[in-house]
């Protein structure tokens, strides 16, 4: 029977790579061709898997690693979730490297498939979808098992998202060099691979809700609502932004269903709430139970934590019309979406004060632990960044942002600061209790990519800040004979320092990335490393003894 | 009055009023008398049994 089994999966992996191949045959443009090739490449190998890998004796279940008895936690796909955030952060953040290079040395793109308009989607697809993605996937695995004191529903279609994913992701990125895209910001996958994350997204739906559905406490905890409210919220976002027809079945090519104005403000309305949903909901599930985790505290206010959600939740939808001030949208959607903006500054400082005011009464951690050192620098830069956005969507100051580098060092403030400092500090928490380790392999390290991402952060945001007035000012600036005084390569040319001091910003974030990768790769290997401890309260033995004079020299007070 | 300006009165006040009601509501239902005792063992929740990473 179970042999049969194999034979038939083996069989069905078979003809799915055939199909592949002929799909790739009949492709009607070489971008698909590409994919249909990867398609059927991981067809194959999952076909030669099925049958090398076939043992009579065991179950396909050992295969996969799922647990034998419920009174284990499923962790095996938040190993590789955790693994898969490693690496991918590592190549989204070097991406980004490459194209602060290019944009301060030009002559490093190299045409076609490396020049800057494809590197530049694979930078903030790899980082916020594959980076943030999986530690999204991984951490919600992780959160939402503990916190339902129950097992993850589903196994196999847990692990069909993790792998569905990846697969994704690949597809994505590998599109972007080849030049498939459908020139929507943060959506440029085009239809098909579209309808597979789709397919991906309604099966984490599945597990997540199905997890929650059998959980043995009776309370779902916060931080359930935010991840929740992230798949949900992403499932719809994606679905009515990328509704498109294709110019046909066998090519990458289609056209959105939108038209002009409206294609811009339903882009935005996706792209805005892919910020608010994905980069901050999903960040603040990880907030919510691993800061009082690591801080072995409950939150500072539970109610605060409720009425933050239902606020993100009310006004983020609105917030996407700032993004198009001084266009053909109507001026009553911009002032709305501006309006939300600036009310959002409310529920963004309520969560950064619950998430801080946690460690009241323990601030000396921050002193003596570098992970919650961590995050609560990430949560300073979710307070900064949340009070940025407002500010930056006000149409007066957006008439001198808008289009200027200010708009990318407020992004990196916010994903660099926030998203990537609180996602490091719960691999860090993770690491250790997944692998089944004492602690990391070195806690002066996590110290050093503190030091490392902060001062990283502070190059990139403050050169972007001088830049991006810079520019602002320089492209409105008239003459007194009513010309414009600069041309935009004059613009350009003085960018050059800030361009310089941001992609030396972005090598000390990296570097800080770097020095993870090797603490986690040293902490997998099982060793640790030998350092002076963290806490060091001053101590002389020699003076930690009784007086022995024969008379008292003082006289004690009356 | 076209569909669109039908929709467009619906939502500038019963939708908008609806909307604002849930959500004053919403954030109020933690805020109930007797709660305070489910928000602290809610917060607490996280801290029972071990989290080693396994039971």
């Amino acid at each position: 029977m179970q042999a049969e089994a194999a034979l038939s999966r083996t069989i069905l992996w078979g003809l799915l790579a055939f199909l592949a191949l002929a799909v790739g045959l009949a492709a009607a443009d070489a971008g698909f061709a590409a994919h249909a090739a990867i398609v059927g490449l991981v067809c194959l190998s999952l076909m030669i898997t099925s049958a090398a890998k076939f043992d009579p004796t065991s179950r396909l279940n050992t295969f996969f690693k799922v647990p034998e008895s419920p009174s284990h936690y499923d962790d095996e796909p938040i190993r590789w979730g955790v693994i898969a955030t490693m690496f991918w952060g590592l190549a989204g953040l070097a991406a980004g490297l490459f194209i602060a290079l290019q944009l301060t040395w030009p002559q490093l793109n190299v045409e076609p498939y490396l020049n800057f308009g494809r590197l530049r989607p694979l930078h903030t697809s790899a980082v916020i979808f594959a980076f943030g993605g999986n530690a999204l996937i991984a951490t919600s695995y992780y959160v939402v098992q503990r916190t339902c004191r129950t097992q993850l529903a589903f196994p196999g279609l847990a692990r069909f998202v993790f792998w569905g994913y990846q697969l994704f992701i690949v597809l994505a990125a590998t599109g972007y060099l080849l030049g498939v895209t459908q020139s929507k910001e943060y959506a440029e996958p085009e239809w098909y691979v579209d309808l597979w994350l789709t397919i991906v997204w309604v099966c984490y739906l599945i597990v997540f809700v199905g997890t929650l559905a059998r959980r043995r406490e009776p309370h779902i905890y916060v931080a359930n609502w935010f991840y929740l409210a992230f798949i949900v919220t992403v499932a719809m976002l994606h679905v009515v932004n990328n509704l498109s027809l294709p110019v046909s079945l066998l090519g990458a090519k289609s056209y959105s269903l939108y038209a002009g104005v409206q294609d811009a403000l339903v882009q935005w309305w996706y792209g805005h709430n892919a910020v608010g949903f994905f980069l901050t909901a999903g960040f603040l599930a990880m907030m919510y139970y691993f800061v009082p985790k690591q801080a072995e505290r409950p939150i500072y206010s539970y109610r605060l934590s409720i009425i933050h959600f239902w606020s993100l939740i009310f006004l983020y939808i609105w917030a996407g019309p700032h993004h198009l001030h001084y266009t053909a949208l109507p001026d009553w959607a911009q002032t709305l979406g501006m309006v939300f903006s600036i009310m959002l500054w409310m529920p963004s400082w309520g969560g950064m004060i619950n998430g801080l005011m946690t460690l009241n009464g323990a601030w000396d951690k921050i002193r003596t632990d570098p992970v919650i050192r961590m995050m609560v620098m990430a949560l300073a830069f979710y307070g900064m960044s949340t009070f940025e956005g407002p500010m930056l969507s006000i149409r007066a100051v957006n008439g001198l942002s808008h289009y200027t580098d200010w708009t990318i060092g407020h992004v990196h403030s916010g994903a660099l600061g926030w998203n990537g400092l609180i996602t490091f500090a719960c691999v860090y928490f993770l690491v250790p209790r997944l692998w089944k380790r004492e602690r990391m392999y070195s806690l002066r390290m996590i110290n050093w990519h503190f030091w490392l991402a902060t001062l990283g952060i502070v190059f990139y945001a403050a050169s972007m800040w001088v830049a991006g007035i810079q520019q602002g000012l320089m492209w409105r600036e008239y003459g007194a004979d009513g010309y414009l005084v600069w041309s935009f390569a004059d613009t350009v040319a003085a960018m050059f320092p800030m361009y310089v001091l941001r992609a030396f910003g972005g090598l000390l974030y990296v570097s800080g990335a770097i020095l993870m990768s090797y603490n986690i790769w040293m902490t997998l290997a099982g060793k640790q490393r030998e350092e002076k401890a963290m806490i060091d309260a001053a101590y002389d033995p020699e003076k930690d003894r009784p007086i022995t004079d024969p008379e008292p020299t003082a006289v004690p007070a009356e | 009055m076209s569909f669109y300006e039908t929709l467009r009165h619906f939502a500038d006040s019963y939708a908008l009023i609806v909307m604002f009601a849930l959500f004053g509501l919403l954030c109020l239902y933690p805020f109930r008398s007797g709660a305070g005792e489910r928000n602290h063992h809610a917060a607490n929740s996280i801290f029972k049994g071990a989290d080693d990473g396994d039971q």
